[in-house]
């Protein structure tokens, strides 16, 4: 049954797939807070070619909100696991998968579990752990974990259920198109809270060793979310990885500063597929 | 001197406010005003803005960015939501956020944002302006606690309704030999509530099955107590009365002295093992009568009518009696089968008796579940009434 194509799994995580349909794949996952718009500028630089996939996690953007299930999505692996569904759906091999933000996480435990399936890793901004710990420093608290908590709580009143229908997709009423692109990282938020709490409560420090895949490590300027010491860290436990420092700041270069997160990324690309290849 | 006229003195007063000091109107404006960099870098700040956050703008113009400021879980929040918004749709609107004020003050504020692009496209400025809010943050957070404490207090109920429906509906069915019976029970709505359907199967004697299939008018904690006190009352009832109607009258003198404002609509069967089947006697409190599918495939219902129990003084409850062959299979089931609704029509008996034969050479259990799906599937959606459905079925030879 090579290449079938399962229909369920791609209206689920509304799968977008654009690019070459012969070039190697390149899955970009988005991260905590948003959808896969976040890829909007730079996703396309990849088209000519790559085969490009991106997708939303289940609970976010697009996605089929009455797939969620939150024992499932407690954790990071189920995450993971919305990843290995997609590129099954899909039959992809050599997968270069980049994920931004948590996503870097959820990519690394993905390939852990599929390792035949991915060909290489971009690491946006990742964190394997928000929380300090002893000598570790990942740049938060608990309690500034659970303060965020309540900042969702105060910004529940973006959410109103009266949007859930059309944010769902079924906007047949088209007075309700403005709401709708303005409503992209708007979401349920009693699944943005346990979210947030899969995401920065998590400890993936033990899983970078295992990484064996050509890995890429992109590191902003003064990031808030993901500091310097942490890329660092990253890089350090990844065997073999990749360290770039973008001069972009803040913890979305891929929307602050599109241009130079793709040249770091085609240069690695080019890199690793070797002279020629 | 002069009057002024009523139209001269408009537009004087007019030009006055046209030519109010532009940078008067920001430094003094009824909220703060921020201009940052895209990577919210401060380059700008008004006189409102530091007198509220107490921060001098030497030490803040240049020197801090935006997110800086606010308390680090709404920094999480602006770095994962609100600056991909920004960037996105080029504007942030309500956002509730806690400014850190100079002495380290929570200073909970609403904060709107648009993200100014260049000739070329490329972000250029943040302009934000904050609303002091704290009595409505607050007042937003008591609302959003009254909201969850409503959720939990809502999934208590379902979990009590659950529970409590649970106990109305026999948790396996252990028919006797000769005879396979299954049941099926699907709530209204999303079962939140008590319904009023309840069955029960259960042997008054080593060669007697009783089953009792009924419907309690009204739904809820009151059509509860009425369920439970039918359910137990049939059960006391059958265990020293004989006859089907003697057990139905019981529970009708029970309800007019214990609920004598509510009623309910019964079926009662009694079967006994016969050597060419079973020999059924089934008495009728005003319920739908049980359809009867023959081996042969035809169709008939079972008995009369009657009326309603617990509503009048006495109660007329009709008794009849058919013999039951392998092959034959009788349904009972409440209204809320046969009056599920899709667009004016109904699920209805004709229906009901289709389902039924097509599944009929399955178990009883397949049958009953069978009937609960295709009423739920015809009606699109939640059911309106809950429905219970029990299918008892005399196997063919070489079954029991």
């Amino acid at each position: 049954m090579l290449g079938r194509v399962d229909v369920d799994v791609l209206t689920r995580n509304n799968v977008t797939v654009s690019g070459r349909a012969d070039g190697q794949p390149m899955v970009f996952a988005h991260g905590y807070g948003c959808d896969q718009n976040m890829w909007r500028f730079v996703a396309p630089a990849f088209e000519g070619q790559y085969r490009t996939v991106l997708f939303d996690f289940v609970g976010a953007g697009g996605s089929d909100l009455s797939a969620y299930d939150q024992q499932r999505y407690s954790s990071l692996d189920g995450y993971a696991t919305d990843v290995i569904d997609v590129i099954r759906a899909l039959d992809l091999h050599d997968v270069i998968f980049v994920g931004h933000s948590v996503s870097a996480m959820i990519g690394v435990l993905a390939a852990a579990r599929e390792p035949d399936r991915f060909g290489a890793l971009v690491l946006v901004a990742p964190s394997p752990r928000y929380i300090d710990d002893d000598a570790y420093v990942g740049g938060f608290s608990e309690q500034d974990i659970e303060d965020l908590l309540v900042s969702l709580e105060s910004n529940y009143l973006g959410w109103s259920s009266a949007m859930a229908p059309v944010i769902m997709g079924n906007p047949d009423r088209p007075e309700l198109g403005a709401e709708l692109t303005a409503s992209f990282c708007r979401t349920d938020p009693e699944i943005q809270k346990r979210f947030a709490r899969a995401t920065f409560l998590s400890d993936n420090r033990a899983d970078l060793a295992q990484v064996k895949l050509p890995t890429l490590v992109l590191q902003c300027s003064d990031d808030l979310i993901a500091p310097a010491c942490v890329g660092e860290y990253v890089h350090a436990e990844i065997p073999g990885s990749t360290l770039a420092r973008l001069t972009a700041t803040g913890h979305c270069p891929n929307l602050s500063a599109p241009a130079e997160t793709v040249a770091a990324i085609a240069a690695f690309l080019n890199e690793s597929s070797g002279p020629g290849g | 001197m002069t009057p002024v006229s009523h139209d001269d003195a408009r537009a004087a007063f007019y030009s006055a406010l046209a030519d109010d000091d532009p940078a008067e109107l920001y430094d003094n404006a009824p909220c703060g005003y921020l201009s940052a960099l895209p990577d919210g870098t401060i380059i700008k700040a008004n006189a409102t803005f530091l007198t509220w956050t107490g921060y001098d703008r030497d030490k803040l113009v240049g020197r801090h960015r935006l997110q800086e400021l606010l308390a680090t879980g709404d920094r999480i929040f602006y770095e994962t939501h609100a600056a991909p918004m920004l960037f996105m749709q080029g504007m942030l609107r309500e956002i509730a956020v806690e400014v850190i004020g100079a002495s380290g003050l929570r200073l909970p504020m609403l904060m709107n944002a648009l993200l100014k692009r260049d000739d070329d496209g490329q972000p250029q400025v943040i302009r934000a302006v904050l609303f002091d809010a704290g009595e409505r943050l607050a007042y937003e957070r008591e609302l959003v606690a009254a909201r969850r404490r409503a959720e939990e207090s809502e999934a208590r109920a379902r979990v009590l309704a659950e529970t409590l429906q649970r106990s109305f509906l026999p948790r396996d069915i252990v028919a006797l030999p000769g005879l396979d019976v299954g049941g099926a029970y699907r709530p209204a709505g999303d079962g939140s509530e008590v319904g009023g359907d309840f069955y029960d199967v259960f042997r008054t004697s080593p060669q007697t099955q009783a089953i009792v299939l009924g419907d309690v008018c009204g739904k809820g904690a009151s059509a509860a107590v009425v369920t439970a006190l039918a359910r137990y009352t049939v059960r006391a009832e059958a265990l020293h009365v004989s006859s089907p109607t003697a057990v139905l009258a019981g529970l009708h003198q029970a309800l007019v002295s214990c609920y004598p404002d509510t009623y309910l609509t019964v079926l009662f069967l009694l079967l006994d093992r016969v050597p060419e089947g079973q020999r059924l006697r089934v008495a009728t409190g005003g319920h739908p009568l049980p359809l009867c599918r023959r081996a042969d495939g035809s169709i008939e219902t079972l008995g009369y009518p009657g009326s309603f129990l617990g509503m009048a003084e006495t109660a007329e409850i009709s008794e009849s009696a058919t013999l039951l062959r392998p092959g034959d299979m009788v349904v009972l089931y409440t209204d809320g089968v046969t009056e599920a609704r899709h667009t004016g029509s109904f699920f209805g008996e004709a229906r009901l008796a289709e389902v039924a034969s097509a599944s009929a050479g399955r178990p009883a259990q397949a049958v009953a579940d069978a009937i609960v799906a295709a009423a739920l599937a015809f009606q699109h959606g939640p059911a309106r009434d809950d429905i219970a459905v029990v299918v008892v079925k005399v196997p063919l030879a070489g079954g029991g």
